[in-house]
């Protein structure tokens, strides 16, 4: 008897590779994933460039973009303006993060502070911070604190919508643990709302760090004396491509960086998930 | 309850809980010695919950009425672990707890899971993680214990050996304990006592004098579930 099942079952295993399972997650990460996106760009704009498919004058080949760049670092001016553009948006995303977080506990934690400060910061949401820019100039003026200020607008809002988010959507059910363990209410913002607010806070921390750079480059182009903007907006007035080009590249780098610093953060301190993307 | 005579550590009168005008708890009486193990039984929608709820003071927004007194230390197991996801297995057991590291570290000795204590809940199996949550109630020596179906989502096999172990855990720090349950099984196997919760009331009451080897052949186990079974409404 067993000796006739056993080629049937032995068929029947055979088969099953023919059944193909669809796998319903991404699949295992690639190894430098990140980098295959951005290197294939730069790979069609030096082909275009070689080929003379791309006319210098509308964009500069890159080789020319990397000789200007290092024109411009032999004689320091890309140093102290990107310098002088780092402190700002430093200085725009700091305060905008401490202003997102403080509102989205005060709103989160409490029905009055939603009903006071949701709506306004709703409004403000749907007004581009770009648009408060001309009434920004004329309180503030043209100098330093208006260019930090347009930047901390445009911060603020996605830490707050995604840092509130994160709190309201913290489970019920600790909420009522933390009632049976007699947590005090200190104990239950440290020990539960903060850390079950952190990812939300840093998806909107993802947003708010391009937001940073992305104020920046439109400050920078109005009345300013120095910054990033400033050097590619002279480089307009002279028709130099490459001047503008890398300043576009420097922007671009800057923002791919600083979100692969906060995507760093986020694995880290985020160790405890169990995502599609792990 | 000849032993418990004359102490409590829960007193229930005439409670009352309701629901949008729909009584859910109709008039209970329910009284808990020092050390007692009192298994609730009941169908889905009896009230096991709300009772439970009350004793735990989880309910301040519900409309009732009633004498209910319970003592200061209580912990609540839940049917989930219900552990923060975000804490490590120690942080959990301790939580709330100040300066009390060795006691949870001993605590998770105790329920079988020294050496997990910096694992994350979630790389922890379900029975392991419910562990944690009995290791997180008795680390605190509560003087009641409120366990609401603490097994319900366990595997058969894993929920015999939870059996076990709360009876051990129970043995050695002595908690009154409340635990609602839908398996009547479950409940003659650890209680003192069981009773029946219907439709707002306690309708029956079991005092189990098995013995500590408690047998599901035993046909003195088997008459006292025939019974708890009838009190369900479920004929055999």
């Amino acid at each position: 008897m067993t000796t006739t099942t056993l080629p049937g079952v032995r068929a029947a295993v055979r088969r099953t590779p023919a059944v193909r399972r669809r796998r319903l997650g991404p699949g295992k990460p690639i190894k430098f994933g990140a980098a295959i996106g951005p290197l294939l760009l730069l790979v069609i704009w030096s082909i275009g460039s070689a080929t003379g498919w791309i006319d210098q004058r509308v964009l500069s080949a890159p080789w020319t973009v990397v000789s200007t760049a290092g024109e411009l670092i032999a004689d320091g001016r890309l140093q102290s303006n990107l310098w002088t553009s780092s402190q700002r948006a430093l200085l725009g995303l700091g305060l905008g993060i401490v202003l997102g977080v403080v509102l989205a506990l005060i709103s989160g934690l409490s029905r009055l502070g939603e009903a006071v400060l949701d709506g306004p910061i709703q409004i403000k949401r749907a007004i581009p911070s770009l648009a408060l820019l001309p009434l920004l100039i004329l309180w503030l003026g043209i100098g330093e604190s208006m260019k930090v200020v347009t930047i901390l607008l445009g911060v603020f809002v996605p830490i707050y919508i995604h840092t509130h988010n994160g709190l309201r959507t913290i489970d019920s059910r600790y909420v009522e643990l933390a009632q049976t363990v007699g947590l005090s209410q200190r104990e239950f913002i440290r020990r539960v709302v903060l850390p079950g607010a952190l990812p939300g806070f840093l998806l909107g921390l993802r947003f708010a760090v391009t937001g940073a750079w992305l104020s920046l480059v439109v400050v920078e182009q109005i009345n300013a004396t120095s910054g990033i903007g400033y050097m590619m907006e002279l480089a307009r007035t002279y028709g130099q491509t490459d001047i503008i080009i890398v300043g576009l590249v420097l922007y671009g780098a800057l923002g791919l960086l600083s979100d692969a610093g906060v995507r760093l953060i986020q694995r880290r301190a985020l160790s405890w998930r169990r995502t599609l993307a792990s | 309850m000849a032993p418990y005579a004359g102490l409590v550590t829960v007193q229930v009168r005439d409670l009352v809980r309701k629901y949008d005008d729909r009584a859910v708890l109709d008039g209970v009486d329910l009284e808990i010695a020092p050390g007692e193990f009192v298994a609730l039984l009941g169908k889905s929608g009896s009230g096991k919950s709300t009772l439970l709820r009350a004793l735990a003071g989880l309910d301040p927004e519900v409309v009732g009425s009633g004498e209910l007194v319970v003592p200061q230390q209580v912990s609540v197991v839940f049917q989930d672990s219900r552990l923060l996801p975000w804490a490590r297995v120690l942080d959990n057991v301790v939580l709330g707890l100040r300066g009390s590291e060795q006691r949870g570290r001993e605590s998770l000795a105790e329920v079988g899971l020294a050496g997990r204590e910096d694992a994350w809940p979630n790389e922890l199996s379900g029975g392991e993680q419910q562990r944690v949550a009995l290791a997180r109630s008795l680390v605190r020596e509560p003087e009641l214990l409120l366990a609401d179906e603490p097994f319900g989502a366990l595997d058969a096999l894993t929920r015999l050996k939870m059996h076990a172990l709360l009876r051990k855990l129970c043995a050695a720090h002595q908690p009154a304990v409340l635990l609602v349950t839908h398996d009547v099984d479950e409940a003659i196997v650890l209680a003192d006592r069981v009773i029946v919760l219907d439709a707002g009331r306690l309708v029956a009451e079991e005092v189990i004098s098995l013995g500590l080897e408690r047998s599901a052949v035993d046909p003195e186990f088997a008459a006292v579930r025939a019974r708890l079974l009838d009190a369900l409404g479920v004929t055999l």
